[in-house]
Protein backbone atom coordinates (compact mmCIF):
# COMPACT_ATOMS: atom_id res chain seq x y z
CA UNK A 1 0.00 0.00 0.00
CA UNK A 2 3.01 2.36 0.34
CA UNK A 3 3.08 3.30 -3.20
CA UNK A 4 -0.48 3.83 -3.27
CA UNK A 5 -0.04 6.34 -0.36
CA UNK A 6 2.74 7.76 -2.04
CA UNK A 7 0.90 8.71 -4.91
CA UNK A 8 -2.42 9.94 -3.95
CA UNK A 9 -2.57 12.99 -6.13
CA UNK A 10 -0.90 11.25 -9.11
CA UNK A 11 -3.74 9.15 -8.71
CA UNK A 12 -6.44 11.62 -8.37
CA UNK A 13 -5.55 13.81 -11.05
CA UNK A 14 -5.06 10.64 -13.49
CA UNK A 15 -8.19 9.50 -12.39
CA UNK A 16 -9.56 13.30 -13.40
CA UNK A 17 -7.87 12.86 -16.98
CA UNK A 18 -9.25 9.72 -17.45
CA UNK A 19 -12.80 10.86 -16.76
CA UNK A 20 -12.45 13.36 -19.29
CA UNK A 21 -10.80 11.12 -22.30
CA UNK A 22 -13.31 8.70 -21.79
CA UNK A 23 -16.90 10.51 -21.43
CA UNK A 24 -16.18 13.90 -23.69
CA UNK A 25 -16.65 11.24 -26.37
CA UNK A 26 -19.56 9.84 -25.20
CA UNK A 27 -21.38 13.90 -25.07
CA UNK A 28 -20.01 14.33 -28.36
CA UNK A 29 -21.14 11.03 -29.75
CA UNK A 30 -24.48 11.65 -28.16
CA UNK A 31 -25.00 14.69 -30.19
CA UNK A 32 -23.92 13.48 -33.85
CA UNK A 33 -25.77 9.92 -33.05
CA UNK A 34 -29.44 11.57 -32.55
CA UNK A 35 -29.72 13.05 -35.75
CA UNK A 36 -28.21 10.19 -37.69
CA UNK A 37 -30.62 7.59 -35.25
CA UNK A 38 -33.20 9.79 -36.35
CA UNK A 39 -32.65 9.92 -39.71
CA UNK A 40 -32.03 5.70 -39.71
CA UNK A 41 -35.77 5.70 -38.31
CA UNK A 42 -36.95 7.82 -40.45
CA UNK A 43 -35.98 6.53 -44.04
CA UNK A 44 -35.95 2.85 -44.74
CA UNK A 45 -32.87 3.26 -47.33
CA UNK A 46 -31.24 5.37 -44.09
CA UNK A 47 -31.56 2.81 -42.08
CA UNK A 48 -30.31 0.02 -44.56
CA UNK A 49 -26.93 1.91 -44.33
CA UNK A 50 -26.67 3.17 -41.40
CA UNK A 51 -27.20 0.36 -38.99
CA UNK A 52 -24.92 -2.14 -40.94
CA UNK A 53 -22.20 0.34 -41.19
CA UNK A 54 -21.85 1.01 -37.22
CA UNK A 55 -22.19 -2.30 -36.74
CA UNK A 56 -19.00 -2.94 -39.25
CA UNK A 57 -16.89 0.36 -37.64
CA UNK A 58 -17.70 -1.20 -33.84
CA UNK A 59 -15.69 -4.29 -34.89
CA UNK A 60 -12.72 -2.41 -35.74
CA UNK A 61 -10.26 -3.48 -32.95
CA UNK A 62 -9.62 -0.15 -31.11
CA UNK A 63 -5.86 -0.01 -31.50
CA UNK A 64 -5.76 0.15 -35.10
CA UNK A 65 -8.36 2.59 -34.65
CA UNK A 66 -6.38 5.11 -32.66
CA UNK A 67 -3.45 4.58 -35.24
CA UNK A 68 -5.64 5.08 -38.12
CA UNK A 69 -7.39 8.20 -36.74
CA UNK A 70 -3.73 10.57 -37.33
CA UNK A 71 -4.19 9.54 -41.45
CA UNK A 72 -8.06 10.52 -41.44
CA UNK A 73 -7.89 13.48 -38.76
CA UNK A 74 -4.23 14.59 -40.21
CA UNK A 75 -3.56 15.03 -36.33
CA UNK A 76 -0.30 14.10 -34.58
CA UNK A 77 0.37 10.10 -34.01
CA UNK A 78 0.37 10.72 -30.01
CA UNK A 79 -2.10 13.48 -30.05
CA UNK A 80 -4.82 12.68 -27.36
CA UNK A 81 -7.15 13.93 -29.92
CA UNK A 82 -6.96 10.38 -31.84
CA UNK A 83 -8.31 8.18 -28.74
CA UNK A 84 -11.30 10.94 -27.98
CA UNK A 85 -12.30 10.94 -31.89
CA UNK A 86 -11.77 6.75 -31.67
CA UNK A 87 -14.08 6.76 -28.98
CA UNK A 88 -16.70 8.76 -30.21
CA UNK A 89 -16.72 6.72 -33.17
CA UNK A 90 -17.82 3.86 -31.16
CA UNK A 91 -20.16 5.90 -29.10
CA UNK A 92 -21.93 6.57 -32.62
CA UNK A 93 -21.65 3.34 -33.91
CA UNK A 94 -23.37 2.04 -30.77
CA UNK A 95 -25.72 4.67 -30.57
CA UNK A 96 -27.02 4.53 -34.03
CA UNK A 97 -28.86 1.47 -33.95
CA UNK A 98 -29.91 1.88 -30.43
CA UNK A 99 -31.95 5.18 -30.93
CA UNK A 100 -33.14 3.73 -34.55
CA UNK A 101 -34.46 1.01 -32.70
CA UNK A 102 -35.88 3.28 -29.86
CA UNK A 103 -37.67 5.62 -32.21
CA UNK A 104 -39.29 2.91 -34.04
CA UNK A 105 -41.07 1.60 -30.58
CA UNK A 106 -42.78 4.69 -29.79
CA UNK A 107 -46.30 3.74 -30.69
CA UNK A 108 -48.20 4.70 -33.99
CA UNK A 109 -51.29 6.05 -32.00
CA UNK A 110 -48.52 7.93 -29.87
CA UNK A 111 -47.45 9.49 -32.65
CA UNK A 112 -50.84 10.01 -34.51
CA UNK A 113 -52.10 11.63 -31.76
CA UNK A 114 -49.12 13.89 -31.27
CA UNK A 115 -49.47 15.07 -34.79
CA UNK A 116 -53.20 15.46 -34.30
CA UNK A 117 -52.63 17.66 -31.21
CA UNK A 118 -50.91 20.15 -34.00
CA UNK A 119 -47.14 19.14 -33.07
CA UNK A 120 -44.96 19.97 -36.07
CA UNK A 121 -41.70 16.93 -36.72
CA UNK A 122 -39.37 18.85 -35.04
CA UNK A 123 -41.69 19.68 -31.92
CA UNK A 124 -42.85 16.21 -31.72
CA UNK A 125 -39.22 14.69 -32.09
CA UNK A 126 -38.01 16.31 -28.86
CA UNK A 127 -41.23 16.58 -26.93
CA UNK A 128 -42.90 13.17 -27.88
CA UNK A 129 -40.31 10.61 -29.43
CA UNK A 130 -37.03 11.70 -27.51
CA UNK A 131 -38.61 11.27 -24.12
CA UNK A 132 -40.00 8.16 -25.08
CA UNK A 133 -36.68 6.99 -26.28
CA UNK A 134 -34.66 7.77 -22.96
CA UNK A 135 -34.71 4.18 -21.51
CA UNK A 136 -32.98 2.40 -24.41
CA UNK A 137 -30.95 5.54 -24.85
CA UNK A 138 -29.74 5.83 -21.27
CA UNK A 139 -28.94 1.61 -21.70
CA UNK A 140 -27.03 2.42 -24.97
CA UNK A 141 -25.10 5.45 -23.39
CA UNK A 142 -24.31 3.14 -20.23
CA UNK A 143 -22.34 0.51 -22.32
CA UNK A 144 -20.46 3.58 -24.14
CA UNK A 145 -19.38 5.03 -21.15
CA UNK A 146 -18.31 2.48 -19.70
CA UNK A 147 -16.42 0.28 -22.67
CA UNK A 148 -14.99 3.73 -23.29
CA UNK A 149 -13.65 3.72 -19.40
CA UNK A 150 -11.59 0.80 -20.42
CA UNK A 151 -10.63 1.71 -23.86
CA UNK A 152 -8.85 4.91 -22.69
CA UNK A 153 -6.45 2.66 -20.70
CA UNK A 154 -5.53 0.66 -23.96
CA UNK A 155 -5.24 4.49 -25.38
CA UNK A 156 -1.76 4.81 -22.89
CA UNK A 157 -0.44 2.72 -25.81
CA UNK A 158 -0.45 5.60 -27.89
CA UNK A 159 0.59 7.72 -24.34
CA UNK A 160 -2.74 9.53 -23.87
CA UNK A 161 -2.34 9.11 -19.72
CA UNK A 162 -5.08 8.40 -17.53
CA UNK A 163 -5.19 5.57 -15.37
CA UNK A 164 -3.65 3.33 -18.18
CA UNK A 165 -0.55 4.94 -17.57
CA UNK A 166 0.00 3.42 -14.20
CA UNK A 167 -0.65 -0.03 -15.87
CA UNK A 168 2.09 0.19 -18.36
CA UNK A 169 4.44 2.33 -16.10
CA UNK A 170 3.87 -0.89 -13.40
CA UNK A 171 4.56 -3.38 -15.67
CA UNK A 172 7.48 -1.86 -17.66
CA UNK A 173 9.38 -1.32 -14.12
CA UNK A 174 11.85 -3.58 -12.56
CA UNK A 175 10.62 -5.87 -10.74
CA UNK A 176 7.19 -5.48 -11.98
CA UNK A 177 5.41 -2.71 -9.78
CA UNK A 178 2.02 -4.57 -8.47
CA UNK A 179 0.93 -2.31 -6.51
CA UNK A 180 0.74 0.52 -8.79
CA UNK A 181 -0.86 -2.22 -11.73
CA UNK A 182 -3.47 -2.86 -9.32
CA UNK A 183 -4.09 0.63 -8.43
CA UNK A 184 -4.52 1.53 -11.76
CA UNK A 185 -7.23 -1.60 -12.87
CA UNK A 186 -9.03 -0.72 -9.16
CA UNK A 187 -9.65 2.82 -10.16
CA UNK A 188 -10.45 2.01 -13.60
CA UNK A 189 -12.99 -0.50 -12.22
CA UNK A 190 -14.30 1.65 -9.85
CA UNK A 191 -14.76 4.64 -12.44
CA UNK A 192 -16.33 2.25 -14.62
CA UNK A 193 -18.74 1.37 -11.80
CA UNK A 194 -19.76 4.90 -10.71
CA UNK A 195 -20.20 6.33 -14.20
CA UNK A 196 -22.54 3.56 -14.79
CA UNK A 197 -24.28 3.95 -11.33
CA UNK A 198 -24.34 7.61 -11.86
CA UNK A 199 -26.25 7.64 -14.98
CA UNK A 200 -28.89 4.56 -14.26
CA UNK A 201 -29.61 6.48 -11.29
CA UNK A 202 -30.23 9.86 -13.61
CA UNK A 203 -31.86 7.75 -16.89
CA UNK A 204 -34.20 6.88 -13.88
CA UNK A 205 -35.20 10.21 -12.37
CA UNK A 206 -35.40 11.08 -16.18
CA UNK A 207 -38.30 8.69 -16.44
CA UNK A 208 -40.27 8.42 -13.44
CA UNK A 209 -43.31 7.27 -15.88
CA UNK A 210 -41.24 4.60 -16.78
CA UNK A 211 -41.44 2.52 -13.65
CA UNK A 212 -45.14 3.27 -12.94
CA UNK A 213 -46.97 0.10 -14.92
CA UNK A 214 -50.04 -0.89 -15.20
CA UNK A 215 -49.81 -3.59 -12.94
CA UNK A 216 -49.90 -1.22 -9.77
CA UNK A 217 -52.98 0.82 -10.72
CA UNK A 218 -54.98 1.45 -7.65
CA UNK A 219 -58.76 2.35 -7.85
CA UNK B 1 -69.68 23.35 -41.19
CA UNK B 2 -67.64 21.09 -42.55
CA UNK B 3 -68.72 20.57 -46.10
CA UNK B 4 -67.21 17.45 -47.99
CA UNK B 5 -67.13 18.09 -52.34
CA UNK B 6 -66.23 15.49 -54.85
CA UNK B 7 -63.57 13.90 -52.12
CA UNK B 8 -61.72 11.50 -52.84
CA UNK B 9 -58.69 9.47 -51.52
CA UNK B 10 -55.94 7.24 -53.00
CA UNK B 11 -53.76 5.68 -51.57
CA UNK B 12 -50.19 5.36 -53.36
CA UNK B 13 -50.31 1.51 -53.50
CA UNK B 14 -53.47 2.64 -55.02
CA UNK B 15 -56.22 1.66 -52.71
CA UNK B 16 -58.91 4.13 -53.40
CA UNK B 17 -60.14 5.03 -49.66
CA UNK B 18 -62.54 7.34 -50.42
CA UNK B 19 -64.77 7.74 -53.65
CA UNK B 20 -66.35 11.31 -54.58
CA UNK B 21 -67.84 11.79 -50.94
CA UNK B 22 -70.28 14.73 -50.73
CA UNK B 23 -71.34 15.69 -47.02
CA UNK B 24 -72.23 18.42 -45.38
CA UNK B 25 -71.44 18.48 -41.64
CA UNK B 26 -74.03 20.63 -39.11
CA UNK B 27 -72.74 23.02 -36.70
CA UNK B 28 -73.28 21.84 -32.78
CA UNK B 29 -73.82 18.66 -34.14
CA UNK B 30 -73.20 15.02 -33.75
CA UNK B 31 -72.55 13.30 -37.31
CA UNK B 32 -71.38 9.74 -36.91
CA UNK B 33 -69.86 7.83 -39.88
CA UNK B 34 -70.16 4.42 -39.75
CA UNK B 35 -69.52 1.28 -42.22
CA UNK B 36 -67.75 -1.92 -42.23
CA UNK B 37 -64.01 -2.57 -41.61
CA UNK B 38 -61.73 -0.76 -44.74
CA UNK B 39 -64.76 1.53 -45.87
CA UNK B 40 -62.45 4.16 -46.25
CA UNK B 41 -63.99 5.98 -42.12
CA UNK B 42 -60.71 6.83 -40.53
CA UNK B 43 -59.51 8.16 -43.89
CA UNK B 44 -62.61 10.35 -44.44
CA UNK B 45 -61.46 11.78 -40.74
CA UNK B 46 -58.14 12.33 -41.37
CA UNK B 47 -58.56 14.10 -44.05
CA UNK B 48 -60.87 16.86 -42.03
CA UNK B 49 -57.24 17.43 -40.07
CA UNK B 50 -55.05 16.97 -43.36
CA UNK B 51 -53.48 13.93 -41.50
CA UNK B 52 -54.29 12.18 -44.90
CA UNK B 53 -54.30 14.40 -47.82
CA UNK B 54 -57.45 14.52 -50.27
CA UNK B 55 -56.36 13.07 -54.10
CA UNK B 56 -59.29 15.89 -55.40
CA UNK B 57 -61.62 17.20 -54.32
CA UNK B 58 -62.18 19.96 -51.77
CA UNK B 59 -63.04 19.71 -47.44
CA UNK B 60 -63.98 23.01 -45.93
CA UNK B 61 -64.68 24.42 -42.96
CA UNK B 62 -67.17 27.42 -42.65
CA UNK B 63 -66.38 28.07 -46.08
CA UNK B 64 -61.99 28.24 -46.16
CA UNK B 65 -60.74 25.52 -47.37
CA UNK B 66 -58.76 23.50 -45.42
CA UNK B 67 -55.57 23.85 -47.77
CA UNK B 68 -55.24 27.46 -46.89
CA UNK B 69 -53.79 26.35 -43.32
CA UNK B 70 -50.93 25.16 -42.32
CA UNK B 71 -51.64 21.78 -40.78
CA UNK B 72 -50.19 22.55 -37.50
CA UNK B 73 -51.81 25.44 -36.66
CA UNK B 74 -55.30 23.87 -38.46
CA UNK B 75 -55.05 21.06 -36.21
CA UNK B 76 -54.23 22.96 -33.17
CA UNK B 77 -58.13 24.14 -33.58
CA UNK B 78 -59.20 20.44 -34.26
CA UNK B 79 -60.15 18.30 -31.11
CA UNK B 80 -59.06 14.73 -32.03
CA UNK B 81 -59.71 11.38 -29.77
CA UNK B 82 -58.77 7.64 -30.88
CA UNK B 83 -58.93 4.59 -30.28
CA UNK B 84 -57.15 3.74 -27.13
CA UNK B 85 -56.92 7.37 -26.09
CA UNK B 86 -52.94 7.46 -27.58
CA UNK B 87 -51.91 9.76 -24.77
CA UNK B 88 -48.59 10.70 -24.41
CA UNK B 89 -47.58 7.83 -21.77
CA UNK B 90 -44.14 10.03 -20.50
CA UNK B 91 -46.54 12.63 -19.39
CA UNK B 92 -49.28 12.80 -16.39
CA UNK B 93 -53.19 13.24 -16.62
CA UNK B 94 -52.91 16.65 -16.51
CA UNK B 95 -50.44 17.93 -18.70
CA UNK B 96 -51.39 15.08 -21.15
CA UNK B 97 -54.48 17.68 -21.19
CA UNK B 98 -52.57 20.86 -21.33
CA UNK B 99 -50.52 19.60 -24.46
CA UNK B 100 -52.72 22.24 -27.24
CA UNK B 101 -53.11 25.24 -24.81
CA UNK B 102 -49.35 24.93 -23.93
CA UNK B 103 -48.78 24.17 -27.98
CA UNK B 104 -51.26 27.57 -28.19
CA UNK B 105 -48.59 29.21 -26.13
CA UNK B 106 -50.64 29.49 -23.38
CA UNK B 107 -48.50 29.78 -19.76
CA UNK B 108 -47.80 26.03 -17.99
CA UNK B 109 -49.49 27.09 -14.82
CA UNK B 110 -52.88 28.03 -16.64
CA UNK B 111 -53.10 25.11 -18.94
CA UNK B 112 -52.79 23.07 -15.81
CA UNK B 113 -55.97 25.06 -14.10
CA UNK B 114 -57.78 24.38 -17.43
CA UNK B 115 -56.66 20.75 -17.06
CA UNK B 116 -58.02 20.24 -13.53
CA UNK B 117 -61.51 21.76 -14.47
CA UNK B 118 -61.54 19.72 -17.76
CA UNK B 119 -60.86 16.40 -15.41
CA UNK B 120 -63.74 17.11 -13.42
CA UNK B 121 -65.66 18.34 -16.86
CA UNK B 122 -65.00 14.23 -18.18
CA UNK B 123 -66.40 12.69 -14.59
CA UNK B 124 -62.68 12.04 -13.23
CA UNK B 125 -61.35 12.51 -9.62
CA UNK B 126 -59.01 15.15 -9.41
CA UNK B 127 -56.50 12.41 -7.59
CA UNK B 128 -55.57 11.34 -10.81
CA UNK B 129 -53.78 14.65 -11.85
CA UNK B 130 -50.59 13.50 -11.22
CA UNK B 131 -51.00 10.14 -12.32
CA UNK B 132 -49.32 8.58 -15.91
CA UNK B 133 -51.67 6.84 -18.22
CA UNK B 134 -50.32 3.31 -17.45
CA UNK B 135 -51.86 4.30 -14.27
CA UNK B 136 -55.30 4.38 -15.53
CA UNK B 137 -57.62 1.79 -16.55
CA UNK B 138 -58.84 1.90 -19.96
CA UNK B 139 -61.85 3.87 -19.54
CA UNK B 140 -60.30 6.78 -17.49
CA UNK B 141 -57.61 7.32 -20.13
CA UNK B 142 -60.36 7.24 -22.94
CA UNK B 143 -61.65 9.67 -20.68
CA UNK B 144 -58.42 11.98 -20.13
CA UNK B 145 -58.04 11.92 -24.42
CA UNK B 146 -61.55 13.22 -24.31
CA UNK B 147 -60.58 16.18 -21.48
CA UNK B 148 -57.42 16.70 -24.19
CA UNK B 149 -59.11 17.06 -27.24
CA UNK B 150 -61.27 19.92 -25.02
CA UNK B 151 -58.71 21.48 -23.53
CA UNK B 152 -58.28 24.22 -26.31
CA UNK B 153 -61.83 24.67 -26.98
CA UNK B 154 -62.01 23.64 -30.24
CA UNK B 155 -65.40 24.08 -32.34
CA UNK B 156 -64.81 20.91 -34.15
CA UNK B 157 -63.67 17.57 -32.69
CA UNK B 158 -63.14 14.42 -34.14
CA UNK B 159 -63.39 10.53 -32.95
CA UNK B 160 -62.27 7.75 -34.10
CA UNK B 161 -63.90 4.50 -32.81
CA UNK B 162 -62.95 6.24 -29.33
CA UNK B 163 -65.13 3.91 -27.18
CA UNK B 164 -63.98 0.61 -29.05
CA UNK B 165 -61.80 -0.47 -26.57
CA UNK B 166 -63.50 -0.69 -23.60
CA UNK B 167 -65.92 -3.17 -22.04
CA UNK B 168 -69.97 -2.59 -23.28
CA UNK B 169 -70.29 -1.54 -19.80
CA UNK B 170 -68.10 1.48 -19.53
CA UNK B 171 -68.84 1.89 -23.38
CA UNK B 172 -72.30 2.37 -22.42
CA UNK B 173 -71.31 4.94 -19.06
CA UNK B 174 -68.56 7.12 -21.96
CA UNK B 175 -71.34 7.04 -24.62
CA UNK B 176 -73.65 8.86 -22.13
CA UNK B 177 -70.71 11.00 -20.81
CA UNK B 178 -70.31 12.40 -24.28
CA UNK B 179 -74.68 12.70 -24.58
CA UNK B 180 -74.35 14.81 -21.54
CA UNK B 181 -71.50 16.82 -22.50
CA UNK B 182 -72.25 17.40 -25.68
CA UNK B 183 -75.55 19.25 -24.61
CA UNK B 184 -73.64 21.36 -22.60
CA UNK B 185 -70.95 22.04 -25.10
CA UNK B 186 -72.80 22.06 -28.56
CA UNK B 187 -69.25 21.35 -30.22
CA UNK B 188 -69.32 20.13 -33.83
CA UNK B 189 -68.99 16.53 -33.96
CA UNK B 190 -67.40 13.59 -36.43
CA UNK B 191 -67.35 10.50 -34.79
CA UNK B 192 -66.45 6.99 -36.55
CA UNK B 193 -67.52 3.86 -35.32
CA UNK B 194 -68.01 0.44 -37.02
CA UNK B 195 -70.67 -0.04 -34.69
CA UNK B 196 -74.33 0.57 -35.76
CA UNK B 197 -76.14 0.97 -32.05
CA UNK B 198 -73.57 3.31 -30.81
CA UNK B 199 -74.12 5.30 -34.32
CA UNK B 200 -77.79 5.49 -33.72
CA UNK B 201 -77.73 6.07 -30.19
CA UNK B 202 -75.00 9.60 -30.59
CA UNK B 203 -75.71 10.75 -33.71
CA UNK B 204 -77.85 13.59 -34.87
CA UNK B 205 -77.19 12.57 -38.50
CA UNK B 206 -75.72 9.06 -39.62
CA UNK B 207 -73.42 8.47 -42.93
CA UNK B 208 -73.41 5.14 -43.88
CA UNK B 209 -70.28 4.41 -45.57
CA UNK B 210 -69.94 1.43 -48.17
CA UNK B 211 -66.92 -0.59 -48.82
CA UNK B 212 -64.84 1.54 -51.21
CA UNK B 213 -65.38 4.48 -49.59
CA UNK B 214 -68.63 5.70 -51.46
CA UNK B 215 -72.00 7.19 -49.30
CA UNK B 216 -74.58 5.11 -48.90
CA UNK B 217 -77.43 6.82 -47.06
CA UNK B 218 -76.96 10.06 -44.92
CA UNK B 219 -80.00 10.79 -42.57
CA UNK B 220 -81.41 10.70 -38.96
CA UNK B 221 -81.00 7.91 -37.07
CA UNK B 222 -85.08 7.57 -37.43
CA UNK B 223 -85.27 7.64 -40.88
CA UNK B 224 -82.25 4.93 -41.14
CA UNK B 225 -84.26 2.78 -39.13
CA UNK B 226 -87.26 3.42 -40.35
CA UNK B 227 -86.21 3.84 -44.47
CA UNK B 228 -83.26 2.14 -45.26
CA UNK B 229 -82.56 3.22 -49.12
CA UNK B 230 -81.04 -0.36 -49.98
CA UNK B 231 -80.62 -3.99 -48.83
CA UNK B 232 -76.56 -3.21 -47.68
CA UNK B 233 -78.39 -0.30 -45.51
CA UNK B 234 -80.91 -2.29 -44.05
CA UNK B 235 -78.95 -5.48 -43.53
CA UNK B 236 -76.04 -2.95 -41.65
CA UNK B 237 -78.50 -1.26 -39.31
CA UNK B 238 -79.92 -5.11 -38.29
CA UNK B 239 -82.87 -7.29 -37.61
CA UNK B 240 -84.63 -5.29 -34.47
CA UNK B 241 -84.79 -2.24 -36.32
CA UNK B 242 -88.69 -1.91 -36.36
CA UNK B 243 -88.77 -2.31 -32.16
CA UNK B 244 -85.46 0.35 -32.42
CA UNK B 245 -86.97 2.50 -34.37
CA UNK B 246 -89.81 3.37 -31.52
CA UNK B 247 -87.12 4.62 -29.22
CA UNK B 248 -87.60 7.85 -31.50
CA UNK B 249 -91.34 8.54 -31.13
CA UNK B 250 -92.37 10.22 -28.56
CA UNK B 251 -94.82 8.08 -26.44
CA UNK B 252 -96.71 11.53 -25.43
CA UNK B 253 -100.18 10.09 -27.02
CA UNK B 254 -100.10 7.02 -24.83
CA UNK B 255 -102.75 6.57 -22.55
CA UNK B 256 -102.19 6.18 -19.02
CA UNK B 257 -105.06 4.21 -17.29
CA UNK B 258 -105.32 4.08 -13.62
CA UNK B 259 -103.18 1.67 -10.99
CA UNK B 260 -104.15 0.09 -8.20
CA UNK B 261 -101.34 1.06 -5.75
CA UNK B 262 -101.11 -0.40 -2.14
CA UNK B 263 -98.69 1.00 0.50
CA UNK B 264 -96.04 -1.22 1.65
CA UNK B 265 -97.05 -2.04 5.42
CA UNK B 266 -100.74 -2.48 4.68
CA UNK B 267 -103.13 -5.56 5.29
CA UNK B 268 -102.86 -8.18 3.20
CA UNK B 269 -106.74 -8.37 3.34
CA UNK B 270 -106.66 -4.68 2.49
CA UNK B 271 -104.07 -5.45 -0.63
CA UNK B 272 -106.18 -8.33 -1.88
CA UNK B 273 -109.10 -5.97 -2.00
CA UNK B 274 -107.45 -3.62 -3.93
CA UNK B 275 -106.22 -6.02 -6.65
CA UNK B 276 -108.01 -5.03 -9.89
CA UNK B 277 -107.48 -7.69 -13.10
CA UNK B 278 -105.64 -9.77 -9.99
CA UNK B 279 -102.75 -7.12 -9.92
CA UNK B 280 -101.45 -4.01 -7.30
CA UNK B 281 -98.68 -2.08 -7.81
CA UNK B 282 -97.02 -2.04 -3.83
CA UNK B 283 -95.50 1.66 -3.58
CA UNK B 284 -92.65 3.38 -0.86
CA UNK B 285 -94.33 6.24 1.62
CA UNK B 286 -93.51 8.83 -1.34
CA UNK B 287 -95.66 6.75 -3.92
CA UNK B 288 -92.97 4.99 -6.21
CA UNK B 289 -93.04 1.48 -7.11
CA UNK B 290 -91.27 -1.55 -5.02
CA UNK B 291 -93.32 -3.97 -7.23
CA UNK B 292 -96.31 -5.83 -7.64
CA UNK B 293 -98.96 -8.46 -5.66
CA UNK B 294 -101.15 -10.67 -7.01
CA UNK B 295 -103.89 -12.83 -6.06
CA UNK B 296 -101.67 -16.16 -6.00
CA UNK B 297 -98.54 -13.83 -4.65
CA UNK B 298 -100.99 -12.73 -1.78
CA UNK B 299 -102.51 -16.14 -1.00
CA UNK B 300 -99.90 -17.75 1.13
CA UNK B 301 -98.83 -14.37 3.27
CA UNK B 302 -100.77 -13.33 6.51
CA UNK B 303 -100.68 -9.30 8.35
CA UNK B 304 -98.63 -6.77 7.31
CA UNK B 305 -97.11 -6.75 3.51
CA UNK B 306 -93.63 -6.33 3.37
CA UNK B 307 -90.95 -6.38 0.91
CA UNK B 308 -90.58 -10.11 0.89
CA UNK B 309 -93.79 -10.63 -0.59
CA UNK B 310 -93.41 -8.85 -3.56
CA UNK B 311 -93.15 -10.15 -7.10
CA UNK B 312 -90.42 -7.69 -8.79
CA UNK B 313 -91.54 -5.49 -11.63
CA UNK B 314 -89.93 -4.44 -15.08
CA UNK B 315 -88.66 -1.58 -16.44
CA UNK B 316 -90.34 2.13 -15.69
CA UNK B 317 -91.84 4.07 -18.44
CA UNK B 318 -90.49 7.67 -17.27
CA UNK B 319 -94.19 9.67 -18.72
CA UNK B 320 -92.97 13.00 -18.75
CA UNK B 321 -89.41 13.59 -20.56
CA UNK B 322 -87.71 13.45 -23.25
CA UNK B 323 -86.91 9.44 -22.27
CA UNK B 324 -90.61 8.93 -22.73
CA UNK B 325 -90.38 7.28 -25.96
CA UNK B 326 -92.37 4.43 -27.61
CA UNK B 327 -89.97 1.46 -27.36
CA UNK B 328 -89.31 2.60 -23.01
CA UNK B 329 -93.18 2.59 -23.06
CA UNK B 330 -93.52 -0.92 -24.89
CA UNK B 331 -90.53 -2.30 -22.77
CA UNK B 332 -92.26 -1.14 -19.44
CA UNK B 333 -95.51 -3.25 -20.84
CA UNK B 334 -93.62 -6.40 -21.70
CA UNK B 335 -91.34 -6.73 -19.08
CA UNK B 336 -94.07 -5.84 -16.44
CA UNK B 337 -95.30 -9.63 -14.79
CA UNK B 338 -98.72 -8.07 -14.79
CA UNK B 339 -98.32 -6.80 -18.59
CA UNK B 340 -98.89 -3.59 -17.54
CA UNK B 341 -96.45 -1.29 -17.65
CA UNK B 342 -95.84 1.41 -14.90
CA UNK B 343 -95.97 5.04 -16.00
CA UNK B 344 -93.83 7.50 -13.48
CA UNK B 345 -93.08 11.39 -13.02
CA UNK B 346 -89.86 12.51 -13.67
CA UNK B 347 -89.64 11.74 -9.32
CA UNK B 348 -90.40 8.39 -9.69
CA UNK B 349 -93.91 8.36 -8.21
CA UNK B 350 -96.61 6.37 -10.37
CA UNK B 351 -99.13 8.14 -12.22
CA UNK B 352 -100.37 4.92 -14.07
CA UNK B 353 -99.90 1.98 -16.32
CA UNK B 354 -99.75 1.60 -20.03
CA UNK B 355 -100.45 -1.50 -21.77
CA UNK B 356 -98.16 -2.97 -25.07
CA UNK B 357 -101.46 -2.20 -26.71
CA UNK B 358 -102.22 1.43 -25.61
CA UNK B 359 -98.17 1.38 -27.07
CA UNK B 360 -99.95 -0.30 -30.82
CA UNK B 361 -102.51 2.36 -30.58
CA UNK B 362 -100.69 5.51 -30.63
CA UNK B 363 -98.08 3.88 -33.21
CA UNK B 364 -101.11 3.19 -35.11
CA UNK B 365 -102.02 6.75 -34.88
CA UNK B 366 -98.66 8.50 -35.39
CA UNK B 367 -98.14 6.56 -38.90
CA UNK B 368 -102.21 7.95 -40.06
CA UNK B 369 -100.36 11.63 -39.12
CA UNK B 370 -97.40 11.04 -40.88
CA UNK B 371 -95.40 11.16 -37.83
CA UNK B 372 -93.59 8.03 -38.70
CA UNK B 373 -91.74 8.27 -42.29
CA UNK B 374 -92.96 5.92 -44.78
N1 LIG C 1 -51.68 4.40 -45.48
C1 LIG C 1 -52.41 3.60 -46.30
N2 LIG C 1 -51.88 3.12 -47.44
C2 LIG C 1 -52.60 2.33 -48.27
N3 LIG C 1 -53.87 1.96 -48.04
C3 LIG C 1 -54.46 2.40 -46.92
C4 LIG C 1 -53.76 3.24 -45.99
N4 LIG C 1 -54.59 3.53 -44.95
C5 LIG C 1 -55.75 2.88 -45.23
N5 LIG C 1 -55.69 2.22 -46.40
C6 LIG C 1 -56.75 1.44 -47.05
O1 LIG C 1 -57.84 2.30 -47.28
C7 LIG C 1 -59.06 1.64 -47.01
C8 LIG C 1 -59.83 2.44 -45.98
O2 LIG C 1 -59.11 2.46 -44.76
P1 LIG C 1 -59.64 3.17 -43.46
O3 LIG C 1 -58.59 3.02 -42.41
O4 LIG C 1 -60.07 4.54 -43.79
O5 LIG C 1 -60.90 2.27 -43.10
P2 LIG C 1 -61.86 2.29 -41.84
O6 LIG C 1 -63.22 2.44 -42.38
O7 LIG C 1 -61.41 3.26 -40.85
O8 LIG C 1 -61.69 0.80 -41.30
P3 LIG C 1 -61.72 0.23 -39.80
O9 LIG C 1 -63.15 0.14 -39.39
O10 LIG C 1 -61.13 -1.12 -39.96
O11 LIG C 1 -60.89 1.16 -38.96
C9 LIG C 1 -58.70 0.23 -46.58
O12 LIG C 1 -58.81 -0.61 -47.68
C10 LIG C 1 -57.28 0.36 -46.14
O13 LIG C 1 -56.59 -0.85 -46.34
MG1 LIG D 1 -60.61 3.10 -38.86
Amino acid sequence: MNWVLDHIPELLSASGDHLQLALLPVAVGLVVSLPLGWVANRWRVARAILVPVSGLLYTIPSLALFVIMPLVLGTRILDPINVQAALTVYTVALLVRSIADALAAVPESVIAAASAMGYRTGGRFFAVELPLAVPVLIAGVRVAAVSNISLVAVGQIIGVGGLGFFLLHGAQSSPPNYQEIVAGIVLIVLLALVVDGLLAFAGRAMTPWARKRAGVVAR
Amino acid sequence: MIEFQAVTKRYDDGTVAVDHLDLSIDDGRVTVLVGPSGCGKTTSLRMINRMVEATSGTISIDGADIRSRKPALLRRGIGYVIQNAGLFPHRTVLDNIATVPVLLGAKKAAARRRAEELLVTVGLPSELAGRYPAQLSGGQQQRVGVARALAADPPVLLMDEPFSAVDPVVRDDLQEELLRLQSELGKTIVFVTHDIDEAIKLGDKVAVLRVGGRLAQYDTPATLLAKPVDDFVAAFVGRDRGYRSLGFLSAHGVSVAPLPTVPLGSSVESARGSLRNGWAVVVDDSNAPLGWVSGVSLSTVEGELRRDDLVSGGSLYVADSKAGSLRTALDAALSSPAGIGIAVDSDGTVLGGVTADSVLKSLDDARRSGEVPS
